[in-house]
């Protein structure tokens, strides 16, 4: 059995009538240790799906297990890096961190539980503004001290909600290149959700994209097999790379115009006129 | 570099904002902006109060009532100065009383005589009348903070329990002090029947009615707080699995907190302002008192005193809301933005 598990995963919300189904029949499959980006355009439902691993929110029907337990509500064995930070602003960047490794780390004595605070604030390179609140922080280093918090509590399960998309493209690149290394030595299963393809072949070891919503699905699993540590620049000219790039941008694009608003909507047809011609005097030029 | 950022931001949380242009103008920053921003800061205030003393002092001759025209800036002046003086005298005379005493008793124990402590009887200056109000007010407004602050609370906490408290709250809100007064010192007499009392009554009477004119503004905004906390960080709190006091204590307190000061902020200027009128009535010593007593009194000092009475509420007022603003600036979180 695989370590997640989800199985006709369906979500909607609002009242019956004008109730909207976001998820409908989601299920994949993730080993222990593996990477999966989950790649789709915005408004497809993919915080959604992310809520519902965490456990924020509960399914409508379908079944998701971790470990062969059931998901019945959220828990610190599942980190979360939420889109927006969500970081806590009267408290410092250690403050952050210490929250959640208190409550994890709960029968370790004071030292040794800011000792661990303090080794995860190193690894996304944050011990300088270790005292800093959050509003003194640029948006980079609020999502790095994001990350250092969700990997604190040492999760089984990492999950990773956009936590790029409100970044410039260099803090971007850096983060990911940070990410990727700090995957590397801590072997966490992560799923990732992001609307970036570049960044998901660069990241994951497996990418689903999910067909946009509503009553959103995901697609076909595309493996990514470039090898490891994966080198931005080198990667660019990687022929395995442009391949993939190329089959999950084609799929998206498909079943996005699949999609697109409106296609669904009765076609309502426009009176058979033209604009009338109105011979006014070019100006002159001046 | 450091330090004048670090007075600056000073200067800011004690709410003496208008004395950075001094600051950025003694460390040589700009002169043109700077001088215009103290022009604007202070001389264009001081301007105003200029012109208010003089339009005050022209008017003041020209209006005759039946106990004497009506003092000018000058004339309260001197009344203040008196007030002062009279304040000074006063504890001089306690001061010898007491001497006076310590003497009387050192010669009958000497005699063999039984010997009876004494207290000076003297009447309460206007110092004293002013830190009686403060006291006042200060019971008054603790008593609403400590029932304000947990009901809103629970109010923000459980929509059901905002939605039966709600119609309470709106019918109470804009009940007057002096409505309030007369319910209470009833009840207080009733009720607080000691033989020894350790508070006045009129004193317990004033300060009660100033809770309950008072604990509104915080109940409000406590609640409003607390229902308004950041569903991300409650997200945080739920992946965390805090349990619920952890969850008050760590994540909707803080995050209400600049809205649960600003609440005790609005609550401690009703009060001050209520106050005036329940002293007024419940004769408890205060400032109130004390304008009622000059009122009654009819003589030619009395508008003068009356005014100095006002020009004191007014600064004290003015300097409580300034403490509150310090304590609220210190409170929030969001300061280090500067």
């Amino acid at each position: 059995m695989s370590f997640l598990e989800l199985e006709g995963v369906c979500k909607g919300f609002g009242q019956a009538g004008s109730r909207t189904e976001v998820l409908r029949n989601i299920s994949l499959s993730l080993e222990e240790g593996e990477f999966l980006a989950i790649v789709g355009f915005s408004g497809s439902g993919k915080t959604t799906l992310i809520s519902l691993i965490a456990g924020l929110t509960k399914p409508d029907a379908g079944s998701l297990r971790l470990a062969g337990q059931p998901i019945t509500g959220p828990g610190p064995d599942r980190g979360v890096v939420f889109q927006n930070y969500s970081l806590l602003p009267w408290l410092t960047v250690r403050g952050n961190v210490m929250l959640a490794v208190r409550k994890v780390y709960a029968s370790k004595s004071r030292g040794e539980q800011l000792e661990i605070a303090d080794r995860y604030i190193d690894m996304v390179g944050l011990t300088r503004a270790r005292d800093k609140h959050p509003a003194e922080l640029s948006g980079g280093m609020r999502q790095r001290v994001s990350v250092a918090r969700g990997l604190s509590t040492d999760p089984r399960l990492l999950l990773l909600d956009e936590p790029l998309g409100a970044l410039d493209a260099l803090t971007r690149a850096t983060l990911q290149d940070e990410i990727e290394r700090i995957w590397r030595r801590e072997r966490k299963t992560v799923v990732l959700i992001t609307n970036d393809v570049d960044e998901a072949i660069l990241l994951a070891d497996r990418i689903m994209p999910l067909r946009p919503g509503p009553g959103a699905t995901l697609g076909p699993s595309f493996p990514v097999s470039l090898d490891r540590p994966r080198d931005r620049a080198a990667i660019n000219h990687d022929p395995r790379f442009k391949k993939i790039r190329n089959e999950v941008t084609q799929y998206l694009m498909k079943a996005g115009a699949a999609h697109r608003p409106g296609a669904c909507r009765p076609v309502v047809a426009l009176p058979d006129l033209q604009p009338l011609k109105l011979a006014a005097p070019r100006p002159r030029s001046i | 570099m450091k330090a004048k950022v670090r007075v600056i931001r000073g200067l800011e949380v004690v709410g003496l904002g208008i004395l950075i242009p001094l600051v950025r103008l003694a460390t040589g920053e700009d002169p043109g902006t700077q001088i215009r921003m103290l022009g604007q800061e202070i001389f264009v205030p001081l301007l105003t109060i200029g012109g208010f003393l003089i339009g005050w002092s022209l008017l003041a001759g020209s209006i005759e009532t039946s106990i004497g025209s009506v003092p000018g800036p000058a004339a309260v002046w001197t009344e203040a100065r008196k007030l002062v003086d009279d304040h000074w005298s006063e504890r001089q005379k306690e001061q010898q009383f007491y001497a006076r005493m310590d003497g009387l008793e050192a010669e009958s124990l000497a005699e063999g005589r039984p010997w009876k402590e004494r207290h000076y009887a003297g009447r309460p200056t206007y110092f004293d009348q002013i830190l009686t109000s403060l006291q006042t007010v200060f019971a008054g407004f603790v008593i609403a903070s400590l029932i304000a602050v947990p009901l809103g609370i629970l109010c923000g906490l459980s929509p059901g329990i905002q939605a039966a408290i709600n119609p309470l709250i709106q019918i109470f809100k804009p009940v007057s002090p002096l409505a309030w007064l007369p319910i209470v010192m009833i009840l207080v007499s009733a009720l607080y029947t000691s033989d020894d009392p350790w508070f006045e009554k009129s004193f317990i009477s004033s300060a009660i009615t100033v809770a309950l004119c008072s604990l509104w503004p915080t109940l409000v905004n406590t609640s409003l707080g607390v229902a308004s906390v950041d569903r991300d960080h409650l997200n945080v709190a739920r992946v965390l699995r805090l349990g619920p006091f952890e969850k008050i204590f760590k994540i909707i307190l803080p995050s209400s907190l600049p809205l649960i000061f600003t609440g005790l902020r609005l609550s401690l200027g009703v009060g001050w302002m209520v106050l005036i009128a329940a002293e007024m009535l419940a004769q408890n010593p205060g400032l109130g008192k004390f304008v009622w007593d000059m009122f009654q009194n009819g003589s030619s000092e009395t508008l003068a005193q009356i005014m100095v009475a006002v020009f004191t509420i007014g600064l004290i007022g003015f300097a409580l809301d300034r403490v509150m603003t310090m304590m609220q600036r210190l409170v929030s979180f969001d300061r280090a933005t500067a």
